[in-house]
């Protein structure tokens, strides 16, 4: 076959749920040894595209080719059969078993009287992950290796029994850099063995960097395809939005520098990761944290809202000194923190989106002991009208929500207490595009309302879009503080964020 | 036969030394094992002299684990597929007067029969409750276990069943082969049948993944509910098969047979190895957990302990065991 044969070709795909209508009349091609970025907006059908190629929904119209025959795809099964793998975003390991009998989950090699052949299946992955050049112990349980070790025990799953075609759905959402980048280094060499890959990210540089083709999917249609090379990413992120971005520029908001600030930190000491730490925060503005992977952000924004105890060192808000022991005290000072695992930490997942926005709003709501329902039911609406929460109804389970929507509950949630001062942990990780400029946009007007806001991001591009100030922070210190005007690029703030300075 | 022992990432370093090999040595694993031979030791040093070596009172110890081991076999399939069986010990019970009824008036096969399809009829109801309607195994099985002792009673009006047909009173656990008790021998014929199908068959490892985790699973085309369905069913067929081996051994059928047992059996099978928590499981450590229950409960009744005091000593052997199988 020649690099230019057609691995999937998917051909007026159209489907509906309960008479709405998810894909309409959607062509979708990869071609062999390709790899092919699916992008689109929160409902945009890219998830549901893909779960018909996997087999997981059957298709109302259309065809599908694989390798240029025409295939039916009923099951999951017969998906992996025709040669298509998937890479979970959240991943689909039995932790409790080996990385081989995860590798060959449901396709065990046999042996004598039909049972198990664990040797070979051992042998056969070792096989396997010499082939991707990744070393892996096949017999070790997968539950006790990293992140990591996961998404490659998934690709050798996927690739361990014949597939041709992988999807990828997010990749790099839980890796650290340079596994992101040994990550890279392996669909480098599956393409290069004529594997085409599926690749699903919100991440404009990664699919630049490693993308050959991109489909960008509007509201259920195609709306391109082009080579990477013929589209810059403004053009995506438009096309994906369906309207030019503003909230992605940085914008000069004007705020006042010479007011009294509302929150100063003197000299804070907290365990390894808080060391002699002293910065201000005026009100109106918005103040980025930039700093690698265990720079003390988190743990800074931990200390300042009651969580780690302070250990020495000062905290003054309106210029009067604070002790803050819990969140309680926190939140009485009118602190809120937005933590940056909003599923384990920001959400009540089972609750309904207004049990959720009223959790912190109890006592607003309450006549006498008892909770006023109707007081809470107007204030959740408000909320959500604010927040432009795209919800079905209020009182439906948040986890039905997209990413960005949980986001955008989670944010109205903290903002119903009315706080003075916001602090907002990797505040856009997970959301697409449009969400993303929405939720920046949001951190922008609260700041315009005179609230002083702490933004911690490790995507500087964000940062640089929103701050107007940013402080970097190495080992626990903080080593600059730039004003927004003096930072050049991208490339300056990474610098001075590695401690490099020209 | 029990899983292969859980290794670290290969490091290209250095030939493996005996320390590292112990250190890499999960010994949590073999809880059960060494709590087994401590136990053991020390009721022989203790109750030497008063018979606890005898082979007579170690055939006891076995032949008195049998029916719970049985039980448990079945049981380590439920639990290691993260759900539960409560209803098994009634099963028993029900399968027992079932079978003794029809062979007084009908014979042998009938009789056999009658037992075996309590286990199946109820094994359906329960598989298909959880599996069809997606209602917890605890909840229905909690329900099973009233339903089965209560039909037991009803039917018989609370009386014996007496069986005079020899050949199943042999057959099933009154007999002995050779030097062995037949008992001994049912036991170990489902611990290595049950052992060799959780770790060497597709079914086994569906199993494990099933209870492992359930969306991986069916992502990887595993069919989980009906994985769901035939581990309960099967747990109460293996039950109503317990159920006539109390019956043969005393040939009698009682409901009252087997009652209690699902807490024994669910103790047996965590004491194994098994994770309560499903994606795990180890039917030889089951056996071993059976083995332990059971002589605990002579080395006590030896020792002179009263049964009230047996339950405490019992209780807090079980309780240690578990903490110190824990990974964490």
């Amino acid at each position: 076959m020649t690099a230019s044969a057609t691995a999937v070709q998917m051909r007026g795909i159209h489907k509906a749920f309960d008479g709405t209508t998810v894909l309409d009349n959607v062509d979708f091609e990869v071609a062999q040894g390709e790899v092919h970025a699916l992008v689109g907006g929160n409902g945009a059908g890219k998830s549901t595209l893909m779960k018909i190629l996997q087999g997981v929904y059957s298709l109302d119209q259309g065809s599908i080719r694989i390798g240029g025959d025409e295939v039916r795809i009923g099951s999951i099964h017969e998906a992996r059969a025709a040669g298509i793998g998937m890479v979970f975003q959240e991943f689909s390991l039995v932790p409790s078993l080996t990385v081989a009998q995860n590798i060959f989950l449901g396709a065990e090699p046999l042996g004598r009287g039909g049972l198990i052949n664990d040797r070979e299946a051992v042998r056969r992955a070792a096989e396997v992950f010499a082939e991707m050049e990744v070393h892996v112990d096949p017999k070790a349980v997968v539950a006790d290796l990293g992140t990591a070790y996961w998404q490659l025990t998934e690709i050798a799953k996927a690739f361990g029994q014949g597939a041709r075609v992988l999807i990828m759905d997010e990749p790099t959402a839980s890796l650290a850099r340079h596994e992101t980048e040994a990550l890279f280094d392996l669909v480098g060499r599956l393409k290069a063995r004529g594997i085409s890959i599926i690749y699903i990210s919100h991440r404009m540089e990664e699919i630049y960097r490693i993308a050959d083709r991109i489909t960008i999917l509007r509201d259920g249609r195609r709306l391109l395809t082009e080579k990477l090379t013929d589209l810059t990413p403004e053009q995506i992120v438009e096309g994906v939005v369906g309207k030019k971005i503003e909230g992605l520029r940085y914008r000069d908001r004007g705020h006042d520098v010479e007011v009294a600030p509302l929150l100063e930190a003197r000299n804070l000491h907290a365990g390894e990761r808080v060391r002699d730490v002293s910065f201000s925060l005026r009100p109106g503005e918005i103040l980025g944290l930039a700093g690698l992977m265990g720079s003390g952000r988190t743990e800074l924004a931990r200390v300042l809202f009651g969580i780690d105890r302070l250990e020495s060192g000062e905290i003054q808000l309106h210029g009067k000194a604070v002790s803050i022991a819990s969140p309680q005290d926190a939140i009485a000072h009118g602190l809120a923190l937005i933590p940056e695992d909003r599923r384990a930490q920001g959400l009540v997942l089972e609750h309904s989106v207004r049990e959720n926005l009223l959790l912190p709003l109890l006592d607003r709501t309450r006549r006498g002991p008892l909770l006023n329902a109707t007081a809470g039911r107007k204030l959740s609406d408000s909320l959500i009208s604010r927040f432009a929460v795209k919800v079905a109804h209020p009182g439906r389970p948040v986890r039905l929500l997209s990413g960005g929507n949980q986001q955008k509950v989670v944010l109205a949630k903290w903002l119903g207490t009315e706080p003075d001062i916001l602090i907002l942990d990797e505040p856009t990780a997970g959301v697409d595009i449009g969400t993303k400029s929405e939720i920046l946009e949001m951190i922008r007007d609260l700041a315009d309302a005179g609230k002083g806001v702490i933004v911690i991001s490790s995507e500087y591009p964000e940062l640089l879009a929103v701050s107007d100030r940013i402080l970097v922070l190495r080992d626990g210190t903080v080593t600059d503080d730039l004003p927004r005007r003096g930072i050049a690029d991208e490339e300056s703030l990474q610098l001075a964020v590695q401690g490099v300075h020209s | 036969m029990s899983q292969s022992i859980r290794s670290v990432p290969k490091r290209a370093d250095s030939p493996r030394s005996l320390r590292g090999l112990l250190a890499d040595l999960d010994w949590h694993r073999y809880v059960i094992y060494i709590a087994f031979v401590v136990v053991f030791v020390f009721f022989a040093v203790l109750l030497g002299d008063q018979g606890f070596l005898t082979s007579n009172n170690l055939l006891n110890i076995l032949r008195q684990s049998a029916t719970i081991t049985v039980i448990a076999v079945g049981m380590t399939y439920v639990i290691a597929c993260a759900e539960i069986d409560l209803s098994v010990g009634s099963v028993a019970g029900l399968s027992s007067v079932s079978c003794a009824m029809a062979i007084s008036s009908w014979g042998l096969v009938p009789g056999i029969l009658a037992g075996l399809a309590v286990g199946l009829v109820v094994g359906t109801i329960n598989g298909g409750l959880v599996s069809l309607l997606g209602i917890p195994s605890f909840l229905v099985t909690l329900g099973m276990l009233g339903i089965a002792a209560g039909v037991a009673q009803w039917i018989t009006d609370s009386a014996p069943q007496p069986i005079l047909d020899d050949t199943f009173n042999l057959a099933f656990g009154g007999g002995d082969l050779g030097p062995l008790p037949g008992l001994i021998i049912w036991g170990g014929l489902f611990v290595g049948l049950g052992a060799l199908v959780l770790n060497k068959t597709r079914f086994g490892r569906q199993v494990l993944a099933t209870g492992g985790n359930r969306t991986a699973a069916e992502f990887t085309g595993i069919k989980t509910r009906r994985i769901k369905f035939q581990v309960l069913l099967i747990s109460a067929t293996v039950a109503s098969i317990a159920g006539m081996l109390y019956a043969g051994r005393l040939q009698s059928g009682r409901f009252q047979w087997g009652a209690g047992d699902e807490l024994s059996a669910i103790a047996a099978v965590i004491l194994g190895g098994t994770s309560l928590f499903g994606g795990s499981g180890a039917v030889v450590g089951t056996l071993f957990g059976a083995l332990l229950i059971g002589l605990i409960n002579n080395g006590l009744i030896l020792a002179g302990l009263d049964s009230s005091q047996q339950q405490v000593v019992r209780g807090i052997i079980i309780i240690l065991a578990v903490a110190l199988a824990r990974k964490k």
